[in-house]
């Protein structure tokens, strides 16, 4: 039972220990800007097309299956209501890191892991320079940039999709009815916990990637094996970590 | 940190290097001192390459202690093994040459990062160009890694290992998969490298061709040209090494006449 919980263990004590080199290095020097700056091009413009129609359809997708049970208790009218609030506290942010996971984790990890295989991580150490200021930092700092941002869009689409099914579509009511309880139906915690959580995925995404790619060794099969596994992993992360703060938003 | 003697640049004492259970390197105990040659040689997984390791801090020991160029770095931190791996050269097996990067950039690497004294772009470009040119590769500056070939990724490894001019130069299998001719050209640069700047010179390799190579051959920069060396003027010495543990360290002389079975297989006997 003990060696069954070792290697679990000793991996959660190793992404741990990545996690806390790389929060120190945000305050460390050299801050690599550039890196950054290329880093959030990949992750933020790269992912817009597939976070906007995920969004979007998301959105839609809800308008629809809502569509019958809300004419059931004649509350079409509400239809606005449950767009928002599912979009803007569940679905976006969910949905928007799991593509982002799919999309960013894996490359993260099989990129920092073909640098593994290849020595490029050995070299650089061997260089001068530490590969979490110079490989990590930037990741995480872009990614904790760019998630809240490309979760506001998915949000927002989100609410188009449904506007078009509810009020172009299937005309369950008025297209001013659908934007003005919609807006009435997010409060301020409701935002909140619609930006936490995309940070908070931001920083699990970002850190999974890189540890499984810095981790990677046995050549381009061990590529692959890594790439799988931050995936893997990163999602669920995600689906833990919604209900989580869930949980915590509900006692608020 | 401890000092120790003046002329040691590498010294080794009862290293020993774990994973896990598993002991990969056991009582690994040698000197390199300033301008020697060392090669070490022996069976795939014998532990070869984690010695470069060991002594460029990528790795930890798990027991014993390390001397580099006279201090104990056995207990560094990443901050202070930085300022010493800026005195050491490397070459990784396969050239670890950074793909998103140019030649030019590969090779300014270290200029950049190791700021031992920050140099101006100008400088920069023209040591670039200088280690670039003494590899032969001056042309491909604006090239990437990837449209290289094998033996020019090598060169170029070569280039980046010598434009900081180290103290120190640790080869791996410098020569692995390449062909003869290839081989024999990369040899032939590390020769003229440490002979041009007279390092100290640690170089794995698994062909006795390479040892031979670099004990009977010294660069003659007026021709242009490797020439036979005065016995014993290249101050060679070799290593073997068997699951971990150091099975011979001597001369040329005495690596010849070695009656060990093991060892005789990697001598030219």
């Amino acid at each position: 039972m003990l060696d069954l919980l070792k290697r679990p263990v000793y991996t959660f004590q190793e992404f741990v220990l990545l996690a806390i080199r790389s929060f120190r290095g945000l305050f460390r020097k050299p801050a690599y800007w550039g890196d950054t700056v290329i880093q959030m091009d990949l992750i933020g413009v790269g992912s817009l097309p597939v976070v906007g129609l995920t969004g979007f359809f998301s959105g839609a997708v809800m308008a629809l299956q809502m569509a019958r049970a809300l004419q059931t208790y004649g509350a079409t009218s509400q239809v606005g209501t449950i767009v928002a609030i599912t979009m803007v506290r569940e679905m976006g942010p969910v949905l928007t890191a799991l593509m982002v996971a799919g999309r960013n984790s894996s490359g993260m990890a099989s990129e920092l892991g073909s640098m593994k295989v290849t020595e490029q991580i050995d070299a650089m150490r061997a260089l001068g320079t530490d590969p979490v200021l110079k490989l990590v930092k930037p990741r995480l700092l872009a990614t904790a940039i760019v998630l809240p941002l490309l979760t506001v869009l998915a949000d927002f689409l989100g609410l188009v999709g449904g506007w078009v099914v509810a009020c172009v579509m299937l005309q369950l009511t008025p297209g001013t009815q659908y934007w003005e309880t919609a807006w009435r139906a997010i409060e301020y915690n409701d935002i909140a916990q619609g930006l936490l959580k995309p940070l908070c995925f931001a920083v699990v995404l970002s850190l999974v990637g890189c540890y499984y790619g810095m981790q990677t060794t046995g050549g381009t099969q061990g590529v692959g094996r890594s790439t799988t596994q931050a995936v893997v992993v990163a999602s669920v992360w995600v689906v833990v970590l919604t209900f989580i703060i869930g949980r915590i938003f509900t006692k608020l | 940190m401890g000092a120790q003697g003046g002329t040691s640049v590498m010294r080794f004492e009862g290293v020993c290097l774990a994973f896990g259970e598993e002991c990969v390197l056991d009582g690994i105990t040698f000197e390199v001192s300033r301008g020697d040659t060392l090669v070490i040689q022996g069976a795939a997984a014998s532990g070869k390459t984690l010695i470069l390791k060991l002594a460029l801090g990528l790795l930890r020991p798990t027991r014993g202690r390390i001397w580099l160029f006279g201090e104990d770095v056995s207990a560094c931190g990443e901050q202070q093994w930085n300022d010493i791996r800026a005195r050491i050269g490397m070459l990784f097996q396969e050239g670890g040459l950074f793909d998103s990067l140019t030649v030019e950039e590969n090779v300014a690497y270290p200029l950049l990062n190791q700021k031992r004294t920050p140099l101006s772009e100008d400088e920069i470009r023209r040591r670039v160009q200088q280690s670039l040119d003494f590899v032969e590769l001056g042309h491909t500056l604006d090239k990437f890694p990837s449209e290289l070939s094998g033996g020019m990724r090598r060169r170029v490894g070569i280039a980046r290992a010598i434009v900081t001019q180290p103290e120190l130069l640790l080869y791996d299998s410098p020569t692995a998969g390449l062909d003869p001719i290839t081989a024999t050209t990369i040899m032939a640069l590390i020769v003229k490298g440490r002979d041009a700047s007279h390092a100290t010179t640690v170089m794995v390799t698994h062909r006795h061709q390479d040892g031979e190579l670099l004990d009977r051959y010294c660069w003659d920069a007026a021709a242009g040209r490797l020439v036979p060396a005065e016995p014993g003027s290249t101050r060679t010495r070799y290593m073997v090494l068997r699951e971990g543990r150091i099975v011979f360290l001597g001369t040329p002389a005495e690596f010849d006449a070695c009656q060990d079975p093991y060892v005789a297989k990697f001598s030219s006997r």
